[in-house]
């Protein structure tokens, strides 16, 4: 670790650790919801578990992309953090305010969470995923401004890496874009377009920008390869990225009320989102290969390319299965829309945060060269028990996604099975998801237990 | 890749290409903004349907079912359940939704549950008008069938 201001990442991975573990916990009720709808009824219907879980993986995503920052910018910029001890209370603030909002949701119904913080001022709870209540926005907006304030003015007094610009850049276009939570106008086919322009343009558009970032700090850490040559291919990565991802957000517009050129728009345009994650593949892969150094840390370079062979099959392959129009026509909503969310999500952004903390949290212990072997192997058992359950789990909805079409979409009206009778039907498919399901939470056991397995080398702590 | 391609040329691409592509966007925006009118017959938003939405809103319904295939998949989807209940009779179908609403949850064990949300006939009749109004909008003709 070059600079004592980059341990403030510290706490913000734990935490986003925790949430994570949070998150598994309400999936797993869910998935059992799907089975028997009994389970947890009434004290947490399904939705206020869904919004649990999808809720805790959006602040844990961010928590981590918080901590990964603070760790890499110093670094890159050669400089010390602009002021810890914003980024000490920004911690505070934002763990205070995602927990409180958590709690609302569990303890009080939904519609006295919207009446308790006068949602009817200025509405914009009960959309999927944003379903915060209107002041917890504005805490997120202020959380974000203070960090991307005192991100910005240390990379501006340092020096200025296309790592940390590009960085910069997604963090900022992850602020903005989330200003559009605020608009909430009472035609539906207009709210729902421009809430993609949060939803969409975060997940298949600036966010991409932060994973790429974060991907080549870790690549050139542990490969040594020229920085020259992995900022090129960085550049080329987010390019593709953004060109295909902008316009790609048509994909969302097929069926919500805005004009027909999107069907083609949409569809050609987000035909192309898979290269960007196929060249990150290639570049991760390369990287190695080309590697200068073999670094200790192995787990950290097993988790670089496992993020780009994941995001790759999760946004790249799982969102081409359905993206062209005429496809979308019949799997839209359904499960596979799920399997998508899931694997991509998981692949893309998850599993970055773990890279990162791969590679940053024995550096910040004292442990410059990694975790001692043993705490590696932990690890990488967690990594292939997390990996290969995601990948059941995605298997399993693909499966549930493909007879709900054949059941209940392609038949005309009067032949097609209805919803509820059609889920009937895929019971098996939940019970497979919900094996795999657990496996992952084993997984997320294993990785937690690797933290603590072997014992701080004294002399390392020097450093 | 070649060496003849450069970081320059990388950076080249980037930038130009995506502002190129983020112009695209916001221009496309501006035409699809001014075409709305047209397919999302604004015209019949009454003040129920605005309350409908809220309710909708804060009842986090979305939580559940999609509505135009948006939303969780838990619950059947919502935009053509006007058509789907009620055939698109306005009367038969602020019938249907008050009883179902009011039956919920339903004692079917294992069944998934809908909870109790103690909604008072006006409003169950303004989130019928939300629905109703939802139903017309030209989605392109999503869903295929009528069991969305």
């Amino acid at each position: 670790m070059k600079f004592n201001s980059q341990l403030v990442a510290k706490p913000y991975f734990i935490f986003a650790l925790i949430l994570f573990a949070g998150q598994i916990i309400f999936g797993l009720l869910m998935g059992m919801q799907y089975i028997n709808g009994d389970i947890g009824f009434p004290y947490i219907p399904f939705n206020v578990a869904r919004m649990v879980h999808t809720n805790l993986l959006i602040v844990w995503l961010l928590f981590g992309f918080m901590g990964a920052s603070y760790f890499l910018v110093p670094e890159e910029a050669n400089t010390e953090l602009y002021s810890p001890l914003l980024a000490k209370i920004t911690f505070w603030v934002f763990a205070a305010a995602g927990v409180a909002v958590i709690a609302g949701y569990l303890l009080v119904p939904y519609a006295e969470l919207a009446k308790i913080t006068h949602n009817d001022i200025l509405p914009t709870m009960g959309r999927e995923f944003l379903e915060q209540p209107t002041i917890g926005k504005i805490g997120i907006v202020i959380v974000c401004l203070s960090f991307v304030f005192n991100i910005g003015m240390t990379i501006l007094k340092g020096r200025k890496t296309v790592i940390n610009m590009i960085l910069l850049t997604g963090l900022v276009g992850l602020a903005v874009f989330f200003l559009f939570s605020f608009y909430n106008p009472i035609n539906l086919t207009l709210d729902k377009y421009f809430w993609w322009f949060v939803v969409h343009l975060w997940v298949e558009g600036v966010w991409e920008l932060i994973l790429g970032a974060l991907l080549a700090f870790v690549l050139i850490k542990v490969t040594g390869v020229d920085r020259e040559h992995i900022e090129k291919w960085l550049y080329v990565i987010i390019a593709m990225a953004l060109i295909s991802g902008l316009v790609g957000m048509g994909h969302h517009f097929f069926w919500i009320g805005p004009p027909n050129y999107w069907l083609w728009l949409g569809s050609a345009f987000s035909a192309l989102e898979p290269v960007p994650f196929f060249m990150m593949l290639l570049f991760a892969f390369k990287m190695v290969n080309e590697r200068r150094r073999d670094h200790a840390n192995k787990i950290a370079v097993t988790w670089a390319k496992g993020t780009a062979v994941m995001a790759f099959l999760g946004a790249g392959v799982w969102g081409f299965l359905h993206t062209l129009a005429p496809v979308n026509y019949y799997t839209h909503g359904t499960q596979l829309t799920a399997a998508h969310g899931h694997l991509a999500f998981f692949g893309a952004y998850a599993m970055i945060v773990m890279c990162v903390i791969s590679y940053a949290m024995p550096i910040m212990r004292g442990r410059p060269q990694g975790n001692c072997i043993k705490a590696q192997k932990v690890e990488r058992l967690g990594f292939w028990l997390m990996c290969i359950g995601m990948i059941g789990i995605t298997l399993a909805l693909t499966a549930a996604g493909a007879w709900q079409v054949i059941f209940q979409r392609i038949p005309e009206s009067a032949k097609a099975l209805n919803y509820m009778a059609t889920q009937d039907k895929l019971v098996g498919f939940y019970w497979a998801r919900l094996m795999f399901g657990f496996m992952f939470a084993v997984g997320l056991i294993s990785y937690f237990v690797s933290f603590f397995v072997g014992k701080r080398p004294a002399k390392q702590w020097q450093n | 890749m070649a060496e003849k391609f450069t970081k320059g040329m990388a950076r080249n691409i980037y930038y130009g290409g995506s502002f190129f592509v983020l112009l695209l966007l916001f221009g496309l925006t501006l035409d699809t903004v001014r075409q709305l009118p047209k397919r999302d017959h604004r015209e019949n938003i009454t003040a129920a349907v605005a309350h409908g939405k809220a309710l909708w809103e804060n009842n986090d319904c979305i939580g559940c079912h999609t509505i135009m295939g948006e939303g969780a998949y838990y619950a059947p989807e919502l935009a053509n359940v006007f058509n789907r209940r009620a055939g698109g009779n306005k009367k038969a179908f602020k019938a249907f939704l008050n009883a179902w609403i009011n039956a919920q949850p339903l004692d079917v064990p294992k069944r998934r549950k809908m909870p109790q949300f103690n909604l008072t006939d006006k409003e169950i009749n303004d989130l019928a008008e939300f629905l109703i109004w939802t139903s017309k909008i030209d989605d392109n003709n999503w869903p295929p069938n009528i069991q969305g």
